[in-house]
């Protein structure tokens, strides 16, 4: 873990353990994820990687049964500590999910707005969020002439790119994304990419990834998840992007980005 | 030899219908119970409605628009029948909203606490509670309704009287809070909660979890995420739910009988007054001593109510799907 500025990272996890039931999912994950840093989560099926992204916005509490141990830290405060209202946080640390996912009954433009209404805000500049936040996800051109269509006549990408705009409209700190483009055809996932690069210039963006080369395009830094033989997911290897996939120091890392395995 | 298709010279094949009949006897037996029980279904409801308007002919020819309108009900004089269901209608309709107004409130937070809050052991519990009480029998919930209920819900109507007495609905000159629209409109609500709960339910299971979890990562609370997504979400199915419940309540019969004091001075809004119509319960009270023109009254007011909730339960399916234009 060298290379690594931790005093300039507002996210850190540490020792992060997870259970759903009593199977114990992932064993004392510490990462730590610099401010406008992309870092990317790699690994095989099943190795934990979208279970961790969403310890990391108190996601993860709301699957029944699931159990936590350890800490995440965002600005030096445990956002576990019993004191913390999970809302605060996931206010600051936003979202894009597999599946793009707007709000079937809103408008394009209603969609941007949504989470300033779920969480009750007043007195913002409608037209300047709608529009700011849009052309931060590049769909602004798309959807400018269409803001009061319903969401879902989007294609699929631009769907996904305003679930995007949807979450900038907080300007959260932090945006976490779980394999955004596998529903999506290349050409789409190609301009999410292009978005996720421009994104981090102003925020720090930890995403979930099966594609290795996606990795290498948008992130600075790559942790290596795996799971082996029904024992809990761990990181076996984190750091720099480059030197994980080209210069990786251990063997299960090389083998699974050289595509030997996963 | 060529394999491209952009020979248009080439003479294109004849068409032919694909067969959508079934070849295999097996096929062909399941063919014919599916398609009669479907033509079945449908030729019930016309023959009843036939009958119905058979039977009801000459009464409507002979009272006109006043049968539906009208109050008054007097078979004494053969000479000089008069009969009209306007307080039976318009009372089978209050009473409805009535038990609407108390049902699908209960039956939508059942709804959420079953899918949304509870774990699955409660919520298998609940669900078999809410489906046990569509299983009693509505002679049992009339039976609870008089012996039982009503005192209690009597206690409420005054106190409904004393406090908000200056709003019509709550008015009450009579003095007496037993046998009221009220009354009739909580047990209907008891009778309906099941299924609007069972319908929403099924709306809620089916509600895409992402978009819930869309919500609550933007930092939405439960009760925001409830009132902006899920309600707005499941809104149509929720309508068709209570529009069920709505048809039910319509046709509720003998629970009604016992718990309402049938009068044919309409009642148009004083819900905790000691009066009202159902045409339902008036058809099962006046039956029995009936002449046979009376009788054919009865059948046309059944034609009637028949119809209402054709309407409604057309209607249900309408909203249903054009509430939901996004799913195809």
């Amino acid at each position: 873990m060298t290379n690594l500025e931790i005093a300039n990272a507002h996210l850190r996890s540490e020792d992060v353990n997870v259970w759903f039931g009593e199977r114990h999912v992932l064993r004392d994950v510490s990462l730590t994820f610099p401010v406008n840093q992309v870092t990317a989560l790699i690994g095989p099926s099943g190795c934990g990687k979208s279970t961790f992204i969403r310890t990391l916005n108190r996601m993860h509490e709301l699957i029944p049964g699931a159990g936590f141990a350890g800490k995440v830290f965002f600005n030096d405060q445990d956002i576990y500590n019993p004191e913390v209202d999970p809302i605060t946080v996931r206010l600051k640390i936003g979202m894009v999910f597999q599946k793009p996912n707007p709000f079937p009954t809103m408008s394009i433009r209603e969609n941007v707005l949504s989470g300033l209404k779920l969480s009750g805000r007043r007195g913002y500049n409608a037209d300047e969020i709608v529009e700011t936040s849009l052309r931060r996800a590049s769909i602004w051109n798309e959807a400018k002439d269409r803001l009061s269509d319903p969401a879902t006549s989007l294609s699929g990408g631009q769907q996904q790119r305003l679930c995007i705009a949807r979450s900038l409209a907080m300007e959260p700190d932090v945006i976490l994304m779980d394999e955004p483009c596998s529903a999506l055809d290349p050409g789409s996932t190609r301009r999410i990419e292009e978005t996720i690069v421009e994104l981090s210039e102003s925020m720090t963006i930890v995403i979930v990834t099966h594609n290795m080369q996606q990795a290498q395009r948008v992130a600075d830094q790559t942790a290596f998840f795996l799971a082996e033989d029904g024992m809990p997911g761990r990181v076996v290897e984190f750091g720099k992007t480059e030197d994980v996939f080209n210069r990786p120091t251990d063997p299960r890392t090389n083998d699974y980005v050289n595509g030997h395995f996963g | 030899m060529s394999v491209a298709s952009d020979d248009l010279t080439k003479p294109v094949p004849p068409k032919r219908r694909l067969a959508l009949k079934p070849h295999l006897i097996q096929d062909k037996i399941f063919y014919g119970i599916a398609r009669s029980a479907a033509v079945g279904a449908v030729l019930i409801v016309a023959l009843i409605l036939g009958y119905l308007l058979f039977m009801s002919w000459d009464t409507l020819a002979q009272q006109g628009p006043a049968f539906v309108f009208g109050s008054q009900w007097s078979a004494a004089d053969p000479e000089n029948l008069v009969f009209q269901i306007g307080p039976m209608l318009w009372g089978s309709l209050l009473i409805a909203v009535n038990g609407m107004l108390l049902a699908v409130p209960m039956a939508i937070a059942a709804a959420y606490f079953i899918e949304f809050l509870a774990n699955s052991k409660i919520a298998k519990i609940a669900t078999m509670v809410v489906d046990l009480l569509a299983a009693i029998p509505s002679i049992v919930i009339g039976l609870w309704g008089v012996g039982v209920f009503t005192p209690v819900a009597a206690h409420w109507a005054k106190l409904l009287n004393e406090n908000l007495g200056f709003i019509p609905f709550f008015n009450n000159t009579s003095g007496s809070f037993v046998n009221s629209p009220f009354i009739a409109g909580w047990v209907v609500a008891v009778m309906i909660v099941p299924i609007i709960t069972s319908v929403t339910r099924e709306i809620f299971s089916q509600l895409d979890r992402d978009v819930i979890n869309a919500a609550t990562a933007l930092g939405a609370s439960r009760s925001s995420t409830f009132m902006k997504v899920i309600l707005p979400t499941s809104s149509g199915g929720i309508v068709g739910g209570a529009l069920l419940g709505l048809g039910r309540a319509l046709g509720e019969t003998v629970a009604i009988f016992f718990v309402l004091n049938l009068s044919f001075e309409i009642n148009w809004v004083e819900v905790v007054e000691s009066r009202g119509g159902s045409i339902a319960s008036m058809i099962v009270s006046f039956f029995g001593a009936a002449s046979p023109e009376e009788v054919k009254a009865l059948i046309a007011a059944g034609l009637v109510l028949f119809v209402i909730t054709l309407l409604i339960n057309w209607l249900a399916a309408v909203i249903v799907a054009k509430a939901q234009p996004w799913r195809k």
